[in-house]
């Protein structure tokens, strides 16, 4: 029984040519010598032809062959002449259908340098060009929402009443959750400060202006820009890497008009009605922690009742509405645009949530200041 | 032919459904160590579904499928795991990972299971991907290289842990006749280098008759197998018509004499 230990011994015979012997049993979890020390072996030997001998090789693995391929290339670089009959034919041929095409050289890559991310012309750019693209995309809806209006638009009712199903009544326990407990952190936020006045009883009204105005409309848009922002966005980036949007344009179907039309309306019909419900359960849920307190339900809805006015009311619709829009973009854009692979398709989804909040928090800051200044 | 050592893989009374959907009934045959094995047969007829039973992703209605005589069937999931380790797949689209480069795509299984130092596993890596003609690519990525290179290193991949078993479902699906050529000599140099069983779904005649030595055929309408057997020997010499119009491209003149 022979060494079972890898092992390859270099040994020149005549002026310019050499012997590789292999020996032992070249499998994995066997230490090998390693190509570095053969190379400079060949290189101080100065050999031009060199033979493998692999007659004495034990078992054989990929290990032997990543050697041998090694060997290979260095022989090509160094045009020494090689010769592989001595081996195994397995591993002769394996070596011949490894070697049959050359190795392909990856062009040069400049280094980028993390300085770039920083280069103020480079961000400049970005941001411009992020904004043309959206305000590309916002023109096409536009044009796609006229010839709607003037009944000539690809959009399928059917496809219409589907998204409107799966935005609306499938979000109702999400958001009755959400609301609900808004509700009562509100009230919280407000009784720890007003009870210090003997103030309880206008709870009532903090959490009424609060949710119509505000919370209500706000917590069912993050909801929707997580719920079904992402998901518009996945399905369109799916359709991208199944060519369907490409299917789309050559049947000469505007895909604006086809697959953004339908889901934009879609939400843009169930955002008002999803934010009145949650302003309902939003008050309720205040109510029970004014219960809490000392506040009988008569009262509560009494000093409500006074709270409310038709213009906290449509505050709160006409952001539903604009959300709606933005969410809708924000999804739908970045899954048009994704790229065609798994991991471009959850980047897309990424990209439309966060888009979307940072569209949210910006549009409702801009809301609140013209309200403002016009005392509404 | 009675070898005394059980066939590679054997199935036996194999009756695959979709809850009450019968698909395919009756299977019993066996590959043999060594064979390149064609699954074949009309479209819907159950091909990949066949294959999707022998990779356990499916659940058998009834029978076994065994492998070098172990009940894969009945193996409980790390046993199963294990099995599945002397086995290469390539999906019908490569199934590569996209957030992967090359490289990182072939030595994660190597990396799992394997106890090579890094360096090893590079050398490794690049053997690999040299083997399927695709040396010096291993920093690009799946989306940045053609259909015809994704399925050579979805290959690259399958291969990674010098398999028993290589299964392709439709390797030369989408390629264009050169290269589905070349994929299909790569896949005879392989197999006869390595020893390894190789079993493939497709419906390319021409790469069936220049690797295939043994095959079944699966019949949609009556749902089971009507034959077994050398694809060149089914072509012309078996008693089922619809076996030989199937091999012969459709043109049902086909005689018993015509080769």
């Amino acid at each position: 029984m022979s060494d079972p230990t890898p092992g390859f011994q270099l040994r020149t015979s005549g002026t310019d040519a050499a012997t590789l012997k292999l020996t032992g049993d070249w499998i994995q979890g066997m230490p090998h010598g390693d190509f570095q020390s053969l190379q400079s072996e060949l290189a101080t030997s100065g050999c031009r032809r060199l033979e493998i001998d692999g007659t004495e090789l034990g078992e054989w693995d990929s290990i032997l062959m990543a050697f041998l391929l090694q060997c290979y290339n260095y022989c090509r670089q160094e045009t020494i002449l090689l010769s592989t009959h001595q081996l195994p034919s397995g591993a002769e041929k394996l070596l011949q259908v490894a070697t049959a095409v050359p190795i392909h050289k990856p062009p040069e890559e400049r280094p980028r340098s993390w300085l770039d991310a920083l280069n103020p012309g480079q961000l400049l750019h970005i941001i411009f060009s992020e904004a043309r693209e959206s305000l590309a995309f916002i023109g096409e809806v536009s044009v796609a929402l006229l010839r709607l209006a003037l009944g000539k638009a690809n959009t399928r009712l059917t496809d219409f009443k589907n998204f409107c199903y799966q935005a609306g009544p499938d979000a109702f326990a999400i958001i009755s959750l959400t609301s609900i407990l808004v509700g009562m952190i509100l009230a919280y936020l407000g009784a720890v400060q007003l009870q210090q006045f003997g103030a309880e009883i206008y709870v009532a009204d903090l959490v009424v202006i609060g949710m119509l105005r505000e919370m209500g409309v706000l917590m069912t848009a993050i909801v929707m820009a997580g719920r079904t922002g992402a998901a518009y966005a996945a399905q369109l980036g799916t359709m991208q890497t199944n060519e369907e949007i490409d299917a789309i344009t050559t049947m000469g179907i505007s895909p604006i008009e086809f697959l953004v039309l339908p889901r934009m309306l879609a939400l843009i019909v169930i955002m008002p009605l999803l934010t009145i419900y949650a302003d309902l359960l939003g008050m309720v849920g205040g109510g029970i922690v004014a219960g809490g307190m000392g506040i009988t339900p008569l009262q509560y809805i009494g000093e409500g009742k006074t709270a409310m006015s038709f213009t906290h009311v449509a505050v709160g619709l006409i952001k539903s509405v604009v959300f709606a829009i933005l969410i809708a973009v924000a999804g739908c854009r970045s899954g048009i645009n994704s790229g065609r692979s798994s991991a471009a398709v959850g980047q897309a989804a990424t990209e439309a949530v966060v888009t979307a909040i940072v569209y949210l928090i910006v549009a409702d800051a801009a809301i609140n200041i013209i309200f403002q200044q016009l005392n509404i | 032919m009675n070898s005394a050592a059980p066939a590679h893989i054997e199935i036996r009374d194999l009756t695959m459904a979709y809850g009450s959907r019968v698909i395919q009934q009756d299977l019993s045959f066996d590959i043999q160590r060594g064979d390149i094995f064609v699954i074949m047969g009309g479209s819907g007829c159950g091909k990949s579904t066949l294959l999707k039973h022998l990779l356990g992703l499916i659940e058998p209605s009834v029978g076994d499928i065994l492998y070098s005589g172990t009940s894969f069937t009945h193996a409980q999931s790390t046993q199963r795991d294990a099995m599945r380790q002397t086995w290469g797949i390539t999906y019908q689209s490569g199934g590569l990972f996209s957030a992967m480069s090359l490289s990182q795509n072939v030595s994660l299984p190597l990396q799992l299971y394997t106890n090579h130092t890094p360096a090893e596993v590079a050398d490794i890596v690049a053997y690999k991907l040299a083997l399927v003609g695709l040396a010096g690519y291993q920093e690009y990525y799946p989306s940045e290289i053609s259909g015809g290179m994704r399925k050579r290193a979805a290959l690259a991949r399958a291969i990674a842990l010098d398999p028993e078993i290589l299964f392709f479902d439709e390797p030369s699906a989408g390629l264009d006749p050169i290269s589905s050529r070349l994929l299909d000599d790569l896949i005879a140099q392989l197999q006869e280098s390595l020893g390894a069983t190789v079993v493939m779904v497709t419906h390319e005649l021409p790469s069936i008759f220049a690797i295939a030595n043994n095959s079944v055929y699966l019949d949609a309408k009556t749902q089971t197998m009507i034959a077994t057997g050398d694809p060149k020997e089914l072509r012309d010499h078996n008693d089922q018509p619809v076996v030989r119009q199937f091999l012969n491209r459709g043109s049902s003149t086909a005689s018993k004499e015509q080769v």
